[in-house]
């Protein structure tokens, strides 16, 4: 069906068993009606809020004879490299002795690189960076969750007992007890991709993903520029590469601005307040550098705080000599901030990672 | 996956979503034209209805309207971090079976195969809210925020859902004679794994236009004036634009009205709005900002 190829083309999740579900539905209704048409597919070919505008657009161009254009595409910025390609060693031919020069040189390059500035790395660093970046594991603590799980010791676990009472013929002989199962703790990153954050975004959002992968489903990603993006969907891809190339189509303000206060505004009303950040560990990357209104950074901060389990701020510019947390927006949210760190280098983000973890270190 | 092409439950004869807008409507309930259609398929793909949107749009409350139109009973799961399929599905009655046991040895039965037959028997067996839908026809079940539910009982779900069978190991195999109507509702806390709402029907529930808004408050309240009515009704569309920490939802218009109905007020105006803000209003920063911005700016032209 050419609309919903259409619609595919627009990015919207038209699969193939969406389509025959659409069909099923016209069966129920007036296929002639441009109205009921209309509704069979956005309840069958939809998902998200997100895919309405999408879905309104195509169906409108669609049914009034024109062709929607496909989706605008960007070209993707230059941040965003391909890393695994271009890593030595990874291209299975090559020059054997520039290899292993190549390979010599990382062993040996690893410490120092460690605690370099990414901002200040040449691409084949910056490569080496990323994949160490990529290895990193950043998942919370564990919390407790409402689920039992049997144990050898604990509280008694009536069901289990009495089932091997019955099979014992019921002599309770045996006492069965069960403890509170532990779950991963929800993460949720916001990265700051505005221009002055530029060196650092694409690191960062690296950082990002192996939080995603080290932390399954509880993970949540989102950027703040000028406007907020949500880029959990987009970072589950497992390769890095990958992923990157989804998150830079779905960034639509690179090196834009920052109204850090208003985004954060607007994660706590969409998501945080319902839920999302609540007794997560909330990271928070970015220079602070607020061209709005501080006093509302504030006022979300204190927010934020009073709703997660512990609000982790990463400040590249931390690290450089002299540094003072002046910016109004940082000094507005400083208070409301429980670990503070830099998240410029390696051995920053690994110290980040552990910050994530629950280790005071 | 099959496909059913009957109708979930009773009434079979609704015969377009016009008709169930009106079966709904004569119930209380005013549903558009994409709910109408929504809840229609989901009667006649035998498919779950999946409702996202704020709280207070009206997600809940359709199930219920539903389950009244259809003359069937309301079977609701509300879903909570940690549930797991003993509270959804079934439990065996332990202390019961326990019972029997020592009941049987008072007797003196000594048939240890048929004592243990019978534990097992479906009378110890407490069916939870998902059992008792797939027992129960006809009848609508609500699987409310399923966002607060883990990503494991959500896998767990789709599994129900795709076939309407649950096996119990020492019973056998439970299936649906007619599956029931279901309606999962989400509040969008979490992303919601897309093989769920593959299966499901989607509607984006919104805050309804001003002049639904006023017919629903009228329809569910008649002994509010059309004045006041008209007057909740803008109040909290304005409301919903100011940027609040929580925007009033329907349920919220509601509740104001009937407030302001018990309070015999025949029309709004500032001084009854301040001592009735927390009908509406449920955050101390929203109460405080509103009051700060002139109750008054919420009724002018009204």
């Amino acid at each position: 069906m050419g609309f919903a190829r259409t619609l595919r083309a627009a990015g919207g999740p038209a699969d193939p068993e969406r389509v025959q579900a659409m069909l099923r539905a016209l069966d129920h209704l007036d296929v002639l009606d441009r109205s009921d048409v209309y509704w069979a597919g956005r309840l069958t070919l939809c998902a998200d809020p997100d895919d309405l505008p999408r879905y309104d657009r195509c169906f409108a161009a669609y049914f009034s004879g024109l062709t929607a254009r496909p989706g605008r595409r960007r070209p993707p910025p230059a941040v965003v490299r391909r890393t695994f390609a271009a890593a030595p060693g990874a291209s299975g031919g090559g020059d054997d002795e520039e290899v292993r020069e190549a390979r010599a040189a990382m062993v040996s390059g690893t410490e120092v690189l460690r605690h370099r500035d990414v901002a200040r790395l040449g691409p084949d660093e910056r490569a080496q960076v990323d994949r160490l970046v990529a290895a990193l594991d950043a998942a919370a603590a564990r919390r407790r969750s409402r689920r039992f799980a049997p144990a050898p010791r604990g509280r008694l676990d009536p069901g289990r007992t009495v089932r091997e009472t019955l099979r014992r013929g019921g002599e309770i002989s045996l006492l069965r007890h069960r403890a509170h199962r532990t779950r991963p703790r929800r993460v949720v990153l916001l990265v700051d991709v505005s221009g002055s954050m530029r060196p650092y975004a694409d690191t960062l959002l690296r950082f990002a993903h192996a939080a995603a992968r080290s932390g399954g489903r509880a993970t949540e990603v989102f950027s703040v520029g000028t406007r907020l993006t949500r880029l959990t969907r987009e970072l589950r891809h497992r390769d890095p590469d990958a992923a990157m190339a989804a998150v830079s189509e779905a960034i639509p303000d690179w090196s834009g601005g920052t109204r850090l206060g208003e985004e954060l505004k607007e994660f706590l009303d969409r998501f945080g307040q319902r839920g999302m950040a609540r007794g997560a560990v909330v990271v928070i990357a970015s220079d602070g550098w607020e061209r709005g209104d501080a006093g509302l950074l504030g006022a979300q901060m204190a927010r934020l705080h009073r709703l997660a389990h512990r609000v982790v701020w990463a400040n590249p510019h931390k690290a450089r000599p002299g540094y003072e947390p002046l910016t109004a927006g940082m000094a507005a949210a400083l208070p409301h901030i429980d670990d503070f760190t830099s998240g410029h280098s390696l051995d920053a983000l690994e110290h980040l990672a552990r910050l994530i973890g629950g280790s005071r270190a | 996956m099959s496909e059913r092409t009957t109708a979930g439950a009773a009434p079979a004869a609704v015969a377009s979503p016009a008709e169930l807008a009106e079966l709904l409507d004569r119930h209380g309930y005013l549903a558009d034209d994409g709910l109408a259609t929504a809840g229609f398929l989901a009667l006649r793909m035998g498919r779950p209805l999946f409702l996202e949107g704020e709280a207070g749009v009206g997600k809940t409350e359709l199930a219920k309207t539903l389950a009244t139109v259809l003359g069937a009973p309301l079977i609701r799961l509300q879903c909570y971090e940690g549930l797991d399929a003993s509270q959804a599905l079934y439990d065996w009655d332990f202390p019961r079976q326990l019972l029997h046991l020592r009941a049987a040895e008072a007797a003196g039965i000594t048939d240890v195969a048929r004592l243990e037959g019978e534990l097992y028997d479906r009378r110890f067996l407490m069916a939870r809210p998902l059992l008792r839908a797939l027992e129960t026809t006809p009848s609508v079940l609500l699987v409310d925020e399923i966002d607060r539910a883990d990503d494991e009982f959500e896998a767990f779900l789709l599994e129900v859902l795709s076939d309407f069978t649950i096996s119990v190991p020492e019973l056998g195999t439970i299936h649906a004679e007619r599956p029931p109507v279901v309606v999962v509702t989400s509040n969008r806390t979490r992303e919601v794994h897309d093989a769920l709402k593959r299966r499901c029907l989607y509607h984006w529930l919104e805050h309804p236009a001003f002049d639904r808004e006023v017919a629903i408050i009228r329809r569910r309240l008649p002994q509010a004036a059309e004045r006041l009515a008209g007057q909740v009704a803008r109040a909290a569309q304005r409301l919903r634009g100011a940027g609040l920490l929580k925007p009033p939802g329907v349920a919220e218009s509601l509740d104001w009205t009937e407030a302001l109905v018990a309070l015999g007020v025949r029309e709004l105006d500032p001084d009854v709005a301040a001592v009735t803000l927390g009908a509406v209003l449920k955050y101390r920063e929203d109460q405080q900002r509103v009051i700060a911005g002139g109750l008054g700016a919420l009724f002018d032209g009204g």
